[in-house]
């Protein structure tokens, strides 16, 4: 057996809360039973990795557009039922609270402290003008599908969420 | 059993007990028992699958009063 470790690969396509978190609880999990995990933010999936205050150099008026309703960071990140224009994603804030589940954020720094890979997706960042100080540090790699395929094709866990 | 650490997780839902259990092993010497102590019952197939992929060895789980008392031996690093 070779001593290469184990890994798990997650497409974070969407930017949805609730999806984003099965992301993370999933990915945290993995990485506390050893294994090496990489998640691959691609699309709406970036607003999660986004800072909250982004400036992004958007130059294509589609882009600013797009920037003005498509808000970025975990913390604007919306149920992906009973949103509810807001009511239904804070009444589940709400809920988890009161449960003592972490939320998104704390989810994301505990995967990072577990040495779970942040990899952005390039493509995407071109498209909706998200530039590398856009993003959140924990984010490690910039990179393109072909990235993604070879850590796909060594991983045994491949999700895309 | 002869515990040498004691985890609380009484209050904490998956994943949060397993990434606690993963921080906290690494605390104890070779050879030695960790207790970890829940409520949410998916740690009853959890324990043994997280001890199953990190070679720790599972020793058992009890049931007490809603609470889940598992036991694990730290293995040889």
């Amino acid at each position: 057996m070779s001593g290469e470790k184990e890994s798990a690969t997650i497409v974070v396509f969407s930017g949805d809360l609730d999806r984003a978190l099965a992301v993370f609880n999933i990915a945290t999990a993995a990485a506390a039973m050893g294994m090496e995990v990489n998640l691959f933010f691609t699309f709406w999936g970036l607003n999660i990795i986004t800072k909250e205050k982004a400036k992004g150099a958007k130059e294509h008026p589609l882009q600013k557009m797009m920037g003005m309703i498509n808000k970025g960071g975990a913390k604007h990140a919306n149920l992906s039922r009973m949103n509810m224009m807001g009511a239904g994603t804070m009444a589940m804030k709400k809920l988890m609270q009161d449960f003592r589940m972490p939320p998104l954020e704390d989810m994301i720094k505990m995967a990072k402290e577990l040495g779970v890979h942040f990899i952005a997706c390039t493509t995407t960042m071109a498209l909706m003008g998200v530039e590398e100080e856009d993003l959140i540090p924990e984010v490690d790699e910039y990179v393109g599908a072909a990235t993604y395929v070879e850590k796909a094709a060594g991983s045994t866990i491949n999700l895309f969420i | 059993m002869k515990v040498d650490e004691t985890l609380d997780c009484v209050g904490l839902y998956c994943p949060v007990p397993i990434v606690k259990t993963s921080k906290q092993i690494k605390e104890l010497k070779d050879g030695e028992v960790l207790e970890v102590i829940a409520d949410d019952k998916g740690i009853k197939s959890d324990m043994p699958a997280w001890c199953s992929k990190t070679g720790n060895e599972f020793l058992g789980i009890e049931e007490e009063d809603g609470e889940y008392h598992a036991f694990v031996r730290k293995k040889e690093t």
